[in-house]
């Protein structure tokens, strides 16, 4: 088992004629994602991906038609959120937004329907999910991974993949890589996933990258106290030298009115028994340190 | 971006929110006419604020009172080119003074955690909401506006209420509260702030005192990711107060932040780029700047952001640190070399690249005999080595 994908994903592509939706479709498809239906308003009837892909002009017919379960959103910031909200009406139950740059006054009513629908999220403004082995949904290069029964979670893109290459170059492999993405609202936060990876049998271990900004990382603490005591868990937290007041590249890194730096963070997540490394490339040994026996 | 007072000013009275009249001047001259105006106009005196993009100006002496036009040309000649925390002042703000009865705080955030709109109030008005927060947290009221209908009048009565307003200066404060909605909603503001909402005493025509609510200061910081579909607020960034490198940046669509280390940094990716960042400072080193320089780069980008990092007379090293994924390493490595070829000054560098098309990139870094480094770590350190070594 791994978490939000796997074997039965059925993942629909929202945008998948677009430069970027169809270069990280034949990605996925290159590691036996099962992509079942791409769609792009107007285009109903073609074929993307050298005639193996069906498109369809609105979700509700990739359901119907193609029986998607999963979709992965490439569309750029002005229609993400409305491809987020048909999604949902469509019943799709897992929705992965790749999308940089939604302004998070958009995201609000987005993530409050999703919500309401039972729907979950994933981003916006993140790298996607992997199920090494299985399902690959978003821009995770695929290489950095090997099938394991380590669970990640994680705030960045480029950084995850430092990360997980370490791990994988160090033997230890992933159930599943989840990157929530860096904006300020998301659909679903460090705490969603390690309720998931405490459910998950095959999760054994977990790794959390974050980052400064919010307190996301502080409520993922205090579960983990409460709930993750036996579980071998290692984490990376970037920004030490962030100065305040400044976004860091991600509109959601930013040490605000004193709060949200990476100490306090450390600090919470040590007192969990995280341990918190000072170099992603730590992070295997601090696993091995932890317990996890690969 | 956070916008000027002045401007803020503008956008909470576009919603119709009470705001007293300002004029914004950037010379004495400019300061003592403006005075007279509101002197004319029935003052008996008035307030020149220093405007600039970071707190505390009161405290440093931004703010001052003058009862002429004459003492505002004197006060506004010592607030302009004055420092406040590294900001020259270039341009002041004057007003009618008023006669302050009493201070609240009203304030409007995009909530994280919450993942909504939160409306925060307080009666203890005009200090810093951040020290209210940590001496007497129960002082802030807070109301979450329904992520779907916006906020409810009641909400908004809610909040009035427990600040302690009644009639008539209650539904003042509805509308004032709804008014800061608006404005977020409007502009796509992540963080408006009135501070103080003052009651200001008023005489009226027929002689009778009366109370009113006014925003008397205003601050709004805009969501970046809100800016492309306000091309008018686009208008309100603060050059004067930017680094002439933040311009230049954006054109080339990366993310910089200046800093004041000796190690300039060229990373793909955020979170990589701060970590390399904590790396540098790990082994000893100080880094330049933050810079990513976004997914999929091509070398035109790799070469802009190369001179952006040589401009600053403080860089001592060079640490490229690329984990390819949409970003290919071939890329980014004929992109370096270009910027080699056509850079003013030699600064030793180390490069780092993985991931997609990393072998192509090793080989054309080889053939240029470039510094290379394998892990992170290494290139960490290598960059801190060679930043001492060139500054012995």
């Amino acid at each position: 088992m791994s978490i939000l994908v796997g074997s039965d994903t059925r993942l629909l592509v929202q945008g998948i004629t677009g430069r970027e939706g169809e270069f990280h479709t034949r990605a996925s498809i290159a590691c036996g994602t099962k992509v079942v239906a791409g769609t792009r308003p107007g285009k109903g009837g073609q074929k993307a991906i050298d005639g193996t892909v069906p498109i369809f002009d609105t979700v509700a017919e990739a359901v119907a038609q193609a029986g998607a379960n999963t979709s992965v959103i490439y569309i750029p910031a002005p229609g993400a959120p409305d491809a987020i909200l048909e999604a949902v009406d469509a019943g799709i139950e897992t929705i992965v937004c790749i999308t940089e740059g939604i302004p998070a006054l958009d995201m609000i009513p987005a993530v409050e329907v999703v919500r309401r629908a039972g729907a979950r999220l994933i981003g916006p403004n993140c790298p996607g999910v992997t199920s090494p082995g299985r399902a690959k949904v978003g821009i995770i290069p695929a290489s950095i991974h090997k099938p394991g029964r380590v669970g990640v979670v994680s705030r960045s893109g480029t950084l995850t993949y430092e990360a997980v290459q370490a791990m994988s170059d160090a033997g230890i492999g992933q159930s599943t890589c989840v990157g929530i993405g860096g904006d300020p609202i998301i659909g679903t936060t460090f705490l969603d996933v390690l309720k998931l990876f405490h459910d998950d049998p095959e999760t054994e271990a977990i790794v959390m990258i974050g980052e400064i900004g919010g307190a996301a990382e502080e409520e993922a603490a205090a579960y983990a106290t409460e709930y993750l005591r036996g579980v071998p868990m290692a984490a990376f937290i970037a920004g030490r030298t962030a100065p305040p007041g400044r976004r860091m590249g991600h509109a959601g890194a930013i040490i605000s009115g004193g709060s949200g730096t990476a100490a306090e963070k450390i600090a919470a997540l040590e007192a969990a028994g995280v341990r918190v490394a000072d170099s992603p490339t730590q992070i295997p040994r601090l696993l091995l340190e932890a317990g996890f026996r690969p | 971006m956070k916008i000027q007072e002045a401007d803020a000013k503008s956008l909470l009275l576009a919603q119709g929110l009470p705001v007293p009249p300002w004029e914004v001047a950037r010379t004495t001259a400019e300061v003592e006419a403006a005075a007279q105006r509101f002197f004319a106009a029935g003052s008996d005196r008035v307030v020149v604020k220093a405007q600039v993009l970071v707190g505390g100006r009161g405290k440093a002496g931004g703010v001052k009172l003058a009862s002429t036009a004459r003492e505002a040309a004197e006060v506004g000649g010592r607030i302009l080119g004055m420092d406040i925390k590294g900001i020259t002042v270039r341009k002041v703000l004057v007003g009618a003074a008023v006669e302050i009865a009493r201070e609240f705080y009203l304030g409007a955030i995009v909530d994280r955690a919450s993942r909504r709109i939160v409306l925060m109030a307080s009666a203890e008005g005009g200090v810093e909401i951040e020290e209210v927060a940590r001496q007497n947290p129960g002082a802030i009221h807070r109301v979450s506006a329904d992520p779907l209908l916006g906020l409810l009048a009641f909400q908004a009565r809610s909040l009035g209420l427990a600040v302690g307003l009644r009639d008539p200066l209650l539904n003042q404060f509805v509308a004032i509260a709804e008014g800061l909605y608006a404005t977020m909603k409007a502009n796509d503001a992540d963080l408006v702030e009135v501070n103080p909402l003052a009651v200001v005493a008023e005489t009226a025509v027929d002689g009778a005192r009366r109370e009113r609510l006014v925003c008397l200061d205003a601050k709004i910081t805009l969501d970046d990711s809100g800016l492309s579909r306000h091309h008018d607020l686009e208008a309100l960034r603060d050059l004067d107060e930017e680094d002439p490198t933040d311009a230049q940046a954006r054109k080339l669509g990366i993310n910089f932040i200046h800093l004041d280390g000796s190690i300039g940094c060229m990373v793909n990716g955020a979170g990589l780029a701060m970590t390399t960042m904590d790396l540098v400072g790990h082994y000893g080193g100080a880094p330049a700047n933050f810079l990513d320089i976004g997914g999929g780069a091509r070398h035109e980008t790799v070469r802009g952001a190369m001179e952006l990092i040589l401009a600053d007379p403080n860089v001592r090293a060079i640490l490229v640190n690329i984990f390819g994924g949409i970003t290919r390493g071939d890329e980014v490595a004929e992109g370096l070399i270009e910027a080699r070829a056509q850079q003013s000054r030699e600064v030793p560098m180390v490069v780092r690249i993985v991931g997609t098309n990393a072998a192509e990139a090793a080989r054309l870094l080889q053939e240029a005999r470039f510094e290379t480094a394998i892990t992170l770590d290494e290139a960490a350190e290598k960059a801190v080595a060679l930043a001492k070594g060139a500054a012995r």
